[in-house]
């Protein structure tokens, strides 16, 4: 890295100590742990798009499914919901899949034609019936287990930090998937098969109630780091409040903060130092060759779309991690919150406000860009505070615009990616 | 007398609402088909410069509504449509100047275009939701119904009834005038002409004295008209929420490479599949089976292939199946 | 010797970098046919576009009638009476024929119809074609509708990149008569030529180029005869 890059994440770094000594500790490391996690799924995007040029347009997908993946890992079994229709659920996915699979071979053995084509919907609506019919009551018992607090079947009761790589490796399944369809084919064609399938992820894990419970959430998922309620009855850490002269309760929160913060910063160092050495290998300068002459590099024999999926898949897994790790930290998942806006195209800001194909300007990206999203809404506010001073109180228009405040954010992140896009396409650490 | 019962329930519930959906869909697909045919980007604003048109023409609508103005039976919607519009040339002509003519001059790649048209989605969502919040809108008023299911029980004496929503139908007719007004206008003036000689060949275009300038400009303001009227013509049907309306930009995509990017009757084709087809799968085809199916054999469940929240997955197949089997789309659109 | 109709006079340039044009002339009379020949990579089709205003001159100047017209776009030089038809992606695909010549006389606000009689009578078979898109027809019909759409700007120079490139030898001598035709009319004709034998026989004026600069000029039946330029360049 650059003395520029030293200097810029230094700043970043007393911009944030700033926050803690002057708003709050815990706001500060609240946005120091997403600002993190925002970094990993830059840099699985940038891999993408810095690495190959590829235009991904579902991260929401990805982290939503990497997010899924901490349910189905850290969550305890609900043996009621099993026996009441487990093995159900279970063949229905298979007979799902083998429907497919056999419709697939259906194309590939029959000669080209008519027949084909009938052969082929005939085995797909016969496989739909079957397995909606085993499927369909299977699930409907399973959600009527208890329906208030549980309803679904829960996971496999392992350690939550289990759940990371599980959730990369679902994410990676997917992009597999989308990938496989629709590289190979033009640029945008990808970036719409992806805003397509993360769609429909959120569509499943609203619906899927036995799967997920769907819009009632899971809530109380285990956590990786100690609670801050259980380390406020520590005597070490009421000792350490005391020094400080905090709060018990700000002083346990900042200090489990801190814990994530700890093993966030260890995940991203280890995924930065992989990619790094990635960038510099024969595979990285290979990828860039793709990446700037496609059209050469397939003549000289490089199979182009299998290394785009390849890259694909690799990107796509680091923002399910992504997912997986934010879930974690905030022991719920809540499938109504995601949204596109916030957690696809944000994320693109931070690639390119960052610097694309730098994987430290990604990082710096996902910090910049995090705490200006935190921080302009209270800045919004004040400024349309500013801005309706002189207007009546209870004037119906100083409450629309006072409450509109929140929606500067977007405007202000349109506006900070058109700007650097035109002024500065190379971002704050541009490309080596 | 089983048959068209089903008939008409099968039009009410389903044939109806997918013709309008299909042709809300089609306005919206031919603007990003021509743009793509003209400026050659995926233009992923598309979605909520349709909300914010349409938020310009609630604005208008509550003007005159306050003003007493009105066209009953007759939405008064339709009356601010051309406010909206003005808007919106101005809006998007603003964007091209400020935005995307400097990619255009330097020649920049076709996903430098895409990225930029997220930041324009960025700020024209802030602005729609400032002017409108993140809630429900309706601004639907005048007559409700051209005829109700009542009305048209007692005129046919079928046991099932037909409704016909005034918006549906002014859907149904407003997209039909300007699809037509819009081939008129590519294969007959001389604008249009030029706008797909553009499209067609852009060197032959420019040495034939075709100024490029004044055909994006043109496109701008054509699709500035198709987005406004669909996102009106969207509104009155089905309520205003900004974010429906970003969620529209899957199936007009999908409309768009369904037919064959580039070309206009392929994009209004692709809409009305990709409508049909959503509203086919997540049809409850109980009531309809039941008319059909002899004594006995009626259904018991509710005979939809799928919940009506994958109506997006419906889609996705759609557009899985296209680009697997025919990435050109069914009118041959360009590739690469 | 008075100043021909249209000269590229002593042109050095290239496409940015290095020169590719070394002190080449280019000229053609009014109503005259002059042919560019010469081997793969002599910079054949760089000095048609020099001349036409798609290369920055380094040195030297483009006249027509006299008047100089170097610094002037490919576009203002249509409208000065130009018309170039490139070697490839020369028609309007997805138009139809009538609608590709409507397209070449873009730049005009008067009547047409009497330019696409003439244009008609010239390609016959265009006419029946004139509702078919033109990328649908075959090659050499595809030829004709580019000459076509260049012809119908009513050009005093009518410049052409390898018409015959890609089409069969029958459709090349008939194109080539059509070609004779239009000079008649007072047209001239600049063209670049891969086929050198044929099209120095129907050039007033010959011109072989190597590595970009001029080697033999002559009158087409001159160069034919030349022993040295059959040796080289037509193979004996």
């Amino acid at each position: 890295m650059t003395a520029r890059g030293f200097g810029l994440f230094a700043l970043m770094g007393l911009v944030l100590l700033g926050v803690g000594a002057l708003q709050s500790w815990q706001l500060a490391i609240t946005i120091l742990n997403m600002s993190l996690i925002s970094a990993i799924m830059a840099l699985g995007v940038n891999m993408q798009w810095g690495y190959a040029g590829l235009f991904n347009v579902g991260v929401m997908g990805f982290t939503a499914i990497g997010g899924l993946a901490v349910v189905l890992v850290a969550q305890p079994p609900v043996p009621e919901a099993w026996a009441a229709g487990g093995m159900g659920a279970l063949l229905g996915l298979l007979l799902g899949v083998a429907s497919i699979l056999a419709a697939v071979v259906v194309y590939k053995r029959l000669p080209k034609g008519r027949l084909r084509a009938l052969a082929m919907v005939a085995v797909l609506v016969a496989g739909y019936f079957i397995t909606s019919a085993v499927f369909g009551p299977a699930t409907q018992a399973i959600e009527a287990v208890n329906p208030a607090s549980e309803g679904y079947l829960g996971g496999l009761g392992l350690p939550v930090v289990l759940a990371w790589p599980v959730g990369a490796l679902f994410a990676g399944g997917v992009a597999w998937m989308v990938g496989k369809v629709s590289l190979g084919l033009r640029s945008d064609y990808l970036a719409i098969a992806t805003l397509g399938i993360s769609e429909i992820v959120i569509a499943v894990l609203k619906f899927e109630g036995w799967m997920s419970r769907g819009v009632n959430n899971v809530t109380g998922i285990d956590r990786p780091v100690v609670r801050p309620v259980d380390l406020q009855t520590e005597s070490w850490l009421q000792a350490l409040a005391e020094t400080l002269g905090w709060e018990v309760q700000q002083t346990a929160s900042v200090v489990s903060g801190l814990g994530y913060a700890a093993l966030f910063t260890l995940v991203l160092g280890l995924l930065i130092w992989l990619s790094e050495r990635a960038w510099t290998s024969p595979w990285g300068r290979m990828m860039r060759a793709i990446r700037d002459n496609e059209v050469s590099a397939r003549a000289m024999g490089k199979d182009v779309t299998q290394r785009h999926l390849a890259v694909f898949i690799l990107g796509s897994a680091v923002c399910g991690l992504a997912g997986a790790m934010m879930v974690s930290m905030d022991g719920q998942l809540t499938p109504g919150s995601y949204e596109p806006l916030r957690y696809t195209f944000l994320i693109w800001v931070m690639v390119i406000v960052g610097g694309s194909g730098n994987n430290w300007g990604a990082v710096l990206g996902g910090f910049v860009v995090w705490f200006l999203w935190v921080q302009v809404e209270p800045a919004g506010r004040w400024f349309m505070e500013l801005a309706t001073a002189g207007m009546a109180d209870g004037s119906d228009l100083k409450d629309h615009l006072l409450g509109s405040a929140s929606y500067m954010r977007l405007l202000t992140m349109g506006v900070a990616l058109l700007l650097m896009l035109r002024f500065a396409p190379r971002g704050l650490i541009p490309e080596r | 007398m089983e048959f068209l019962n089903a008939l008409v329930t099968l039009s009410n519930f389903m044939l109806v609402p997918a013709l309008a959906y299909g042709s809300q869909l089609a306005l919206g697909a031919l603007g990003i088909t021509l743009i793509y045919s003209i400026l050659r980007f995926a233009h992923f604003a598309h979605g909520d410069t349709m909300a914010l048109g349409t938020a310009a023409v609630i604005g208008g609508t509550f003007f005159l509504q306050g003003q007493g103005i009105g066209i009953a039976p007759l939405p008064t919607a339709l009356l601010a449509v051309p406010f909206g519009v003005l808007v919106m040339v101005g809006y998007l002509l603003a964007a091209d100047r400020l935005v995307y003519r400097y990619y255009r001059r330097v020649r920049a790649k076709p996903m430098i275009f895409v990225m930029a048209s997220l930041g324009v989605m960025f700020v024209t969502n802030g602005i729609t939701r400032l002017f409108m919040g993140v809630g429900e809108t309706r601004f639907e008023d005048g007559e409700r119904f051209v005829f109700s299911v009542r009305e048209f029980r007692a005129f046919t004496g079928l046991a099932e009834g037909l409704a016909l929503r005034n918006a549906q139908a002014i859907t149904i007719v407003t997209a039909l005038i300007v699809m037509i007004v819009l081939f008129w206008f590519l294969t007959r003036t001389r604008a249009g002409k030029s706008m797909r000689a553009y499209s067609d060949n852009e060197d032959l275009a420019l040495l034939s004295g075709i100024n490029p300038e004044r055909v994006v400009t043109i496109t701008w303001v054509i699709t500035a008209i198709l987005l406004v009227l669909a996102g009106t013509l969207y509104g009155l049907d089905k309520g205003f929420r900004a974010f429906n309306y970003f969620q529209l930009l899957l199936p007009m995509f999908a409309a768009a490479i369904l037919g064959g990017l580039g070309s206009p009757i392929g994009a209004i084709v692709g809409a009305y599949v990709v409508a049909f087809a959503e509203m086919g799968v997540t049809f409850a085809w109980r009531r309809v089976a039941g008319y059909l199916l002899p004594e006995g054999f009626e259904p018991s469940g509710m005979v939809q292939l799928l919940p009506v929240d994958y109506k997006f997955a419906v889609t996705f197949m759609i557009l899985v199946i296209v680009l697997l089997f025919r990435p050109t789309g069914i009118f041959k659109g360009r590739v690469l | 010797m008075a100043e021909p109709f249209l000269i590229g006079d002593a042109m050095t340039g290239g496409y940015g970098g290095a020169d590719i044009l070394h002190d080449c002339t280019i000229a053609v009379e009014k109503g005259q046919i002059a042919v560019i020949v010469g081997p793969n990579g002599a910079g054949k089709s760089t000095a048609m576009k020099a001349v036409f205003g798609m290369l920055k001159l380094r040195l030297g100047a483009v006249r027509l009638e006299g008047e100089d017209i170097s610094a002037l776009t490919p576009q203002a030089r249509v409208a000065k009476g130009m018309g170039f038809v490139p070697q490839t992606s020369n028609i309007f695909p997805s138009m139809t024929v009538e609608e590709n010549l409507e397209m070449g006389a873009f730049i005009r606000r008067d009547d047409i119809a009497a330019t696409m009689e003439q244009v008609y009578t010239l390609f016959p078979i265009l006419r029946d074609k004139r509702g078919q898109a033109a990328g649908e027809l075959s090659g050499g019909q595809r030829q004709q509708v580019a000459v076509g759409r260049a012809l119908m700007t009513q050009p005093k120079v009518l410049m052409l990149d390898e018409p015959t490139a890609g089409v069969s030898p029958i459709v090349m001598d008939e194109l080539f008569d059509r070609i004779i035709e239009i000079a008649r009319t007072g047209i001239s004709i600049l063209m670049v030529e891969q086929n050198a034998r044929q099209a120095l026989e129907i050039a007033d004026k010959g011109y072989v180029l190597v590595q970009g600069a001029n080697r033999y000029t002559d009158t087409g039946a001159a160069l034919l005869a030349d022993p040295d330029v059959r040796k080289s360049f037509l193979g004996g």
